[in-house]
């Protein structure tokens, strides 16, 4: 759906984005992640036709930028950082003057579904300034998706938002990947990347690593099992060190952490040895490192 | 089609919410009217039965035979204020106008309208439009009420004759909306480039000064408007409104505004 080739962006003199070169697939949920002025925004910008690129190429939905940018804007949504409503409109008089725009053909029919689903209709006949942040997000959610987009574009979707305004929000970019649309989310919310991205691509000014979190975390610290002992010591560590497979055992406060490529597999096992050496094994879990980690570790390394 | 109409009642929706512009569209051209209204009220009976050697030369020699030196008096000092019918079209669309790109930067609205399928051509031309169409409506509405207060205020049928010469009927439904063009182009130009909504009314502002130019420049008596003078400013109008569009749509760069105009 998505395909840039040395997608590149400089400002006079400032490189804002170097070479990108990405895939995103049909129906992902791509988490395009990095710190602030890493260039996202500028990224987002190229890839809805918003400004063209100094150098390199995109194909957005079949379409190239720089060349069929009104194709690329009339298919793809985007919300973008801030909501920029008009305030003094009323919530459905903003919908209306945007799916016109998007050259929708039942205006009235999209506006009402989309301002029924994000649980506006009440409020339709408000002026827009009146509305909570989270109202004016979800708006322009239902903004982005006017046109049915398969491809949508949130910049820092939940930025701001309480966290019951959040839950909205990430649930029904859920919803949305559920439909098969493709999702480029930008965020600096690593929980909600984490629980909604398939992928996640950490991003400099250039690429530092794209892959499932699941991956990034397997790669970057390994697994790891943490077993509750009632009584750890050195000599259950040591006798679980000298399995084959095993890379690390250590104690830490009654817990015995476990480094190990496949704990499906070898769990079982283990915990038979510790039985038989006298340990009572109250709870066996996975040490899970959170994105935050992997992402910190990332732009450290690189 | 669709879109330059939904822009332009888009902007009608959110501008006339703005009391100051409301009140410009209105009172100005109410008070641009009611200025020459009462200028022929007053000068009703001047008591002059000769031309006052004060008046320009010019000014004499345009007054037909059959005015009597009051009449051609008060067609002299009347004529003076109709030029406020020029400046109509000039100053109402620098308050809508100015506020067009500005504003959308200001509430952040901008990028998600630049990002749907509509051509710079379409958004400037439903902004162009907004702003130009109350502005030559308030105008033409003025001078229409303007006709039918002399009707009722002026005794002589030639005052009435000289006052809708075919000059002013040019003035107004020509050159207005030339002006209104001219105008609203030079201040979306501005408009595009600055970042507050206040700097963007005062620079605009300086579009007026041409024909204020023409007001102080009459009553000054440096040269009296004529048929072939106006004709003249039409035409040299309508070739700046050709270039001034041209830059208008030039200037306006998507990426520019959006990058380097925060």
């Amino acid at each position: 759906m998505i395909v840039t080739d040395n997608l590149t962006k400089k400002f006079g003199d400032n490189l804002a984005v170097d070479r990108l070169s990405l895939t995103v697939d049909e129906g992902e949920v791509f988490g395009f992640l990095g710190p602030n002025g890493a260039g996202k925004t500028t990224t987002v910008r190229m890839l809805t036709s918003l400004i063209g690129p100094t150098f390199g190429t995109a194909i957005v939905n079949g379409f190239q930028i720089g060349k069929q940018d009104y194709d690329i804007r009339r298919t793809v949504g985007i919300l973008t950082e801030t909501p920029g409503m008009y305030d003094n409109l009323s919530a459905e008089y903003n919908l209306q003057i945007y799916a016109t725009l998007y050259e929708v053909q039942d205006v009235s029919g999209q506006v009402e579904k989309y301002l029924r689903m994000l649980g506006l209709w009440e409020r339709r006949k408000d002026e827009v300034g009146s509305f909570s942040k989270g109202m004016r997000q979800k708006l322009a959610i239902a903004r982005a998706l006017l046109h049915e987009p398969r491809i949508l574009f949130l910049d820092e979707p939940t930025a701001g938002l309480d966290p019951e305004a959040s839950r909205l929000v990430r649930d029904f970019i859920s919803e949305l990947r559920k439909q098969g649309r493709t999702i480029f989310l930008c965020t600096h919310n690593l929980d909600e990347a984490d629980r909604l991205c398939d992928r996640i691509c950490v991003f400099k000014t250039h690429l530092l690593v794209v892959d499932s979190p699941a991956n990034l975390r397997a790669q970057l610290f390994g697994r790891k099992v943490v077993f509750h002992l009632r009584e750890a010591n050195d000599f259950l560590a040591l006798t679980i060190q000298a399995l084959p497979y095993i890379q690390q055992a250590r104690v830490i406060d009654n817990k015995l952490v476990i480094s190990l490529d496949d704990p499906e597999l070898y769990n079982p096992e283990i915990i038979r040895l510790l039985v038989q050496n006298g340990a009572n094994v109250q709870f066996v879990g996975e040490l899970r490192h959170s994105l935050e980690d992997v992402y910190l570790q990332l732009v450290k390394n690189k | 089609m669709k879109k330059i109409k939904v822009i332009i009642l888009k902007e009608w929706a959110e501008v006339f919410k703005n009391r100051l512009v409301l009140s410009t569209v209105i009172f100005m051209p109410l008070l641009f009217t009611a200025l020459p209204l009462i200028m022929i009220f007053t000068t009703r009976d001047s008591g002059m039965e000769e031309l006052s050697s004060d008046m320009p030369a010019q000014f004499s020699q345009l007054c037909s035979s059959s005015l009597t030196g009051g009449e051609c008096f008060q067609v002299y000092m009347v004529s003076q204020f109709m030029i406020l019918f020029m400046l109509t079209p000039l100053i109402v669309p620098v308050n809508i106008a100015a506020y067009s790109i500005v504003g959308e930067k200001t509430t952040r609205s901008l990028e998600p309208l630049l990002a749907t399928p509509i051509t710079t051509i379409e958004l400037l031309a439903g902004k162009n439009l907004a702003a130009a169409i109350p502005a030559v409506l308030a105008t033409w509405i003025s001078f229409f009420l303007f006709i039918a207060g002399a009707w009722i205020l002026v005794r002589s049928p030639g005052v009435i004759a000289e006052l809708l010469d075919l000059m002013w009927w040019i003035a107004v439904l020509v050159a207005g909306p030339l002006l209104s063009i001219l105008s609203v182009n030079f201040s979306i130009m501005v408009s595009s480039r600055v970042n507050d909504p206040r700097v963007a009314e005062q620079v605009s502002v300086i579009v007026i000064l041409p024909v204020l130019g023409l007001f102080f420049g009459q009553i000054a008596g440096l040269f009296f408007l004529n048929r072939l003078i106006i004709i003249a400013f039409t035409l040299l109008l309508f070739l700046l409104d050709i270039l001034m569009v041209y830059i208008a749509v030039r200037l306006f760069q998507r990426e520019t505004i959006l990058t380097r105009w925060k």
